[in-house]
C-alpha cells in the first residue's frame, strides 16, 4: 500500500475548484458584524503555510535552503500564532444583553452577495 | 516500508486540519458560535503542525546527514515566529488590530514566498506545470509580504503621506512586466537547458527583487482611507500563493485552505469595495483619499458650536438616539465612557441603538470589535441597511468620531470624490449632535456639509472628554440614576 499523494493537472484544479467555491459560500453568510474577527480568522487560517516550511526546512541540505527555509518557518509560525492570538481576542468579547436575543440579532444581518 | 505509517499519519491529520479549518470558518458566521470556531480551526493548526515533523522518515539520502540540524532550526523558528506573534497579538492595542492583521498577513506572505524560493534554488520543480506555478506562488507572496508591510507603516503612522509621482501607474506596469519577464525566462532556461546569461541563482533573486519592489510602488500612492480594501486584497493574495504552494509541495491541506482563503478574501474585498460604492480597480488604481479638495462648494450656513453638558441633558429627554461612532471615538479611548453614558440614557427610559458604517474605523467592522470590547451588546449595534431608516424618527443622532460616512455630499454632490458611497443619514435626524475634536476634515479629507445644517450642532472637544461632561451633566439632574 502506498500513501504517497500525487495530485496533478485537473485533479488540483478539481480541488482548487471546490476549495474556492467552499470558501465563497462559507463566508457569505457571515454577518458585517463579524467582517474584522472573520478577516483575521481567515488570515489565521493561511497560516497553513507554516507546515510547508517545515517540510521545505527538513527537505534542505545547502545552506542557502536552510536558511530560506528557516525564514519560512519564522514568517509562517508569526502568520499561524499572531492570527489566532488576535482573532481569539476579538471574539472573547462578543456579549449578548440577553441570550435570546443572539439568533435575532444574527438573522438581522443577512448576508447580501 | 517504514514510510507508510507517517505518511498515514501525515495524510489523516491533514484531512482532519482542512475539514477543521472549513468547520472552524462556518462556526465564525454567527457571534453566538464564533469563538469556538476560531478553537477548532486552530486544533486543526496545532495537529497539522505537529504532525509535519514525521516528514523526517521521507527525506531523501542527500537530505539525511543535515536532519537533526533541520529539526533544531525548524523547532527554533517554530518557538521564535510563534512566540513573538503570540506576544504581540495578545499585546497589541484593539485600535491597532487592522495594522497587526496587516503585518500577520504579510508574514503569510513572505512563507510562501520563501518556500518557493527553497524550491527554485533547489531547482526542485518537476516539469513545467509545477515550476509555473511555483513562480507565480513566489510572486504573489513577495508582493502581498512588501505590500501588506507597505501598509501596516501606513496603517501605524510611520509613512503619513500617499506618496505620488507623475507616470507611477507606467513605473508600475513596467516594474510588473519585468517580473513577468524574468520569471519566464527562469522557466525557459530551466525547461530547455540553455545557458541563462546570467547565473541562475542572480535571475532568482533578481526575479524576487522585481516582485517585492512591485509590492511597495503598487501600495504607496493608496490612501489610507483605502488601507482596509487593500489589506483585504493582500489577504486573499497570500491565501492563493498558499495555495499554489501547497499544489507545490503536492499538500492539499495547503490547497484547500489558501483557496479557501483566496475565495473568501476576494468575497470580503469585493463587499467591501462595494460598501464604498467604489470598483477594486479605482481603489487601487485611482488613488483616492488625498486632502487635495479644499473647496467649501455650495455650503451654507455656519457651524454652530454648543456645550457637551448642553447635549448630554437634550439627550436625557429625548425618547430615541441613535448613536454614529467612528474611527475618532477609538482614537480617543471614549467607548467605555460612551457605553457608560448609554446605560444612563436607557435608565432614563431614553431608546438608544448604534448605527454602524460597513467602513467605519479602518478595517470593516473594526467598530463592532471596539464597541464590543467596552461590553456594548451587539444586539444594540445596527448596520447600515438596517438602521438607516430609522433616523428620520431619531431625536437626535450622536455622531462621534466620525465624518465621511454621514457627509450628506455622498447624495448630492457629484464632484465629491465619495459620491455615490452609501452614507448613514444622520442628516435626517430632528437633532444632530457631532463630537469632534476640532474644525478638521475626516480621513478623506473632505469638508462635511452636515455640520453646516439647521439642525446641527457640534461639541468641540476629545471623545472622552466629552463623553465625561455629558455623564456628569446627566447625573446632575438626579433623576437618570434613580430611574
Amino acid at each position: 500500500m502506498d500513501f504517497a499523494i500525487t495530485m496533478t493537472g485537473f485533479v488540483a484544479l478539481y480541488v482548487f475548484m471546490l476549495a474556492a467555491f467552499a470558501g465563497w459560500v462559507i463566508i457569505g453568510g457571515v454577518p458585517a458584524i463579524l467582517h474584522t474577527p472573520l478577516m483575521s480568522g481567515s488570515n489565521f487560517v493561511h497560516g497553513i503555510v507554516v507546515v510547508g516550511g517545515i517540510f521545505a526546512l527538513l527537505n534542505a541540505s545547502t545552506v542557502l535552503e536552510q536558511s530560506i527555509g528557516f525564514g519560512a518557518v519564522l514568517l509562517g509560525a508569526g502568520n499561524a500564532a499572531g492570527g489566532y492570538a488576535v482573532t481569539d481576542r476579538m471574539l472573547a468579547m462578543f456579549q449578548v444583553s440577553h441570550p435570546h436575543h443572539a439568533k435575532r440579532a444574527h438573522a438581522k444581518h443577512p448576508k447580501k452577495v | 516500508m517504514s514510510t507508510i505509517i507517517p505518511q498515514l499519519i501525515i495524510g489523516t491529520t491533514d484531512l482532519a486540519a482542512a475539514f477543521l479549518f472549513l468547520y472552524g470558518l462556518k462556526r465564525m458566521s454567527s457571534p453566538v458560535t464564533a469563538p469556538s470556531g476560531i478553537f477548532v480551526a486552530g486544533l486543526g493548526m496545532l495537529v497539522a503542525i505537529l504532525a509535519s515533523f514525521l516528514y523526517v522518515f521521507s527525506v531523501s539520502a542527500a537530505t539525511r546527514p543535515h536532519l537533526a540540524v533541520n529539526v533544531g532550526l525548524a523547532l527554533v523558528a517554530l518557538a521564535l515566529g510563534g512566540g513573538i506573534a503570540w506576544w504581540s497579538g495578545r499585546k497589541v492595542a484593539l485600535t491597532a488590530m487592522p495594522q497587526m492583521v496587516a503585518l500577520y498577513n504579510g508574514m503569510g506572505g513572505g512563507a510562501a514566498g520563501a518556500i518557493a524560493a527553497v524550491e527554485l534554488f533547489g531547482n526542485k520543480a518537476q516539469g513545467l506545470a509545477q515550476l509555473v506555478v511555483t513562480l507565480l506562488g513566489a510572486l504573489i507572496g513577495a508582493v502581498s509580504l512588501s505590500g501588506s508591510v507597505i501598509a501596516w507603516a501606513k496603517l501605524d503612522g510611520v509613512i503619513k503621506k500617499p506618496l505620488r509621482v507623475r507616470g507611477q501607474q507606467a513605473v508600475n506596469a513596467l516594474v510588473m512586466l519585468a517580473t513577468l519577464v524574468v520569471g519566464g525566462y527562469i522557466a525557459f532556461v530551466t525547461q530547455s537547458g540553455v545557458e541563462p546569461l546570467i547565473p541562475m541563482p542572480e535571475l532568482i533573486t533578481l526575479f524576487f527583487g522585481c516582485a517585492l519592489v512591485f509590492g511597495v510602488l503598487m501600495t504607496l500612492p493608496i490612501g489610507g482611507a483605502d488601507m482596509p480594501v487593500v489589506i483585504s486584497i493582500y489577504n486573499a493574495l497570500t491565501g492563493l500563493a498558499v495555495g499554489f504552494e501547497g499544489f507545490v509541495l503536492q499538500n492539499p491541506a495547503l490547497m484547500i485552505a489558501g483557496m479557501v482563503v483566496g475565495a473568501a478574501g476576494t468575497l470580503l474585498t469585493l463587499l467591501m469595495a462595494k460598501a464604498m460604492n467604489r470598483s477594486v480597480g479605482n481603489v487601487v488604481f485611482t488613488n483616492f483619499g488625498t486632502p487635495a479638495k479644499h473647496k467649501l462648494g455650495n455650503i451654507k450656513g455656519s457651524l454652530k458650536p454648543v456645550e457637551a453638558g448642553d447635549a448630554g441633558i437634550f439627550m436625557r429627554y429625548a425618547s430615541k438616539v441613535i448613536i454614529v461612532p467612528g474611527y475618532g471615538l477609538a482614537a480617543a479611548q471614549g467607548q467605555q465612557k460612551l457605553y457608560e453614558f448609554v446605560k444612563l440614557l436607557q435608565a432614563a427610559g431614553v431608546d438608544v441603538k448604534f448605527a454602524i458604517h460597513p467602513v467605519a474605523g479602518r478595517m470593516p467592522g473594526q467598530m463592532d470589535v471596539l464597541l464590543a470590547e467596552a461590553g456594548v451588546p451587539y444586539d444594540l449595534i445596527f448596520q447600515l441597511e438596517d438602521i438607516n431608516d430609522q433616523f428620520a424618527g431619531a431625536d437626535v443622532a450622536l455622531v462621534i468620531g466620525a465624518n465621511d460616512v454621514v457627509n450628506p455630499a455622498a447624495r448630492t454632490d457629484k464632484s465629491s470624490p465619495i459620491y455615490g458611497m452609501p452614507i448613514l443619514n444622520a442628516d435626517k435626524a430632528k437633532k444632530v449632535y457631532v463630537v469632534k475634536r476640532g474644525e478638521g476634515k475626516g480621513y478623506a479629507g473632505i469638508v462635511n456639509a452636515l455640520f453646516y445644517g439647521d439642525n446641527c450642532n457640534m461639541v468641540y472637544g476629545d471623545a472622552q472628554a466629552v463623553l465625561g461632561k455629558m455623564i456628569e451633566a446627566v447625573k446632575g439632574l438626579g433623576l437618570a440614576a434613580a430611574a
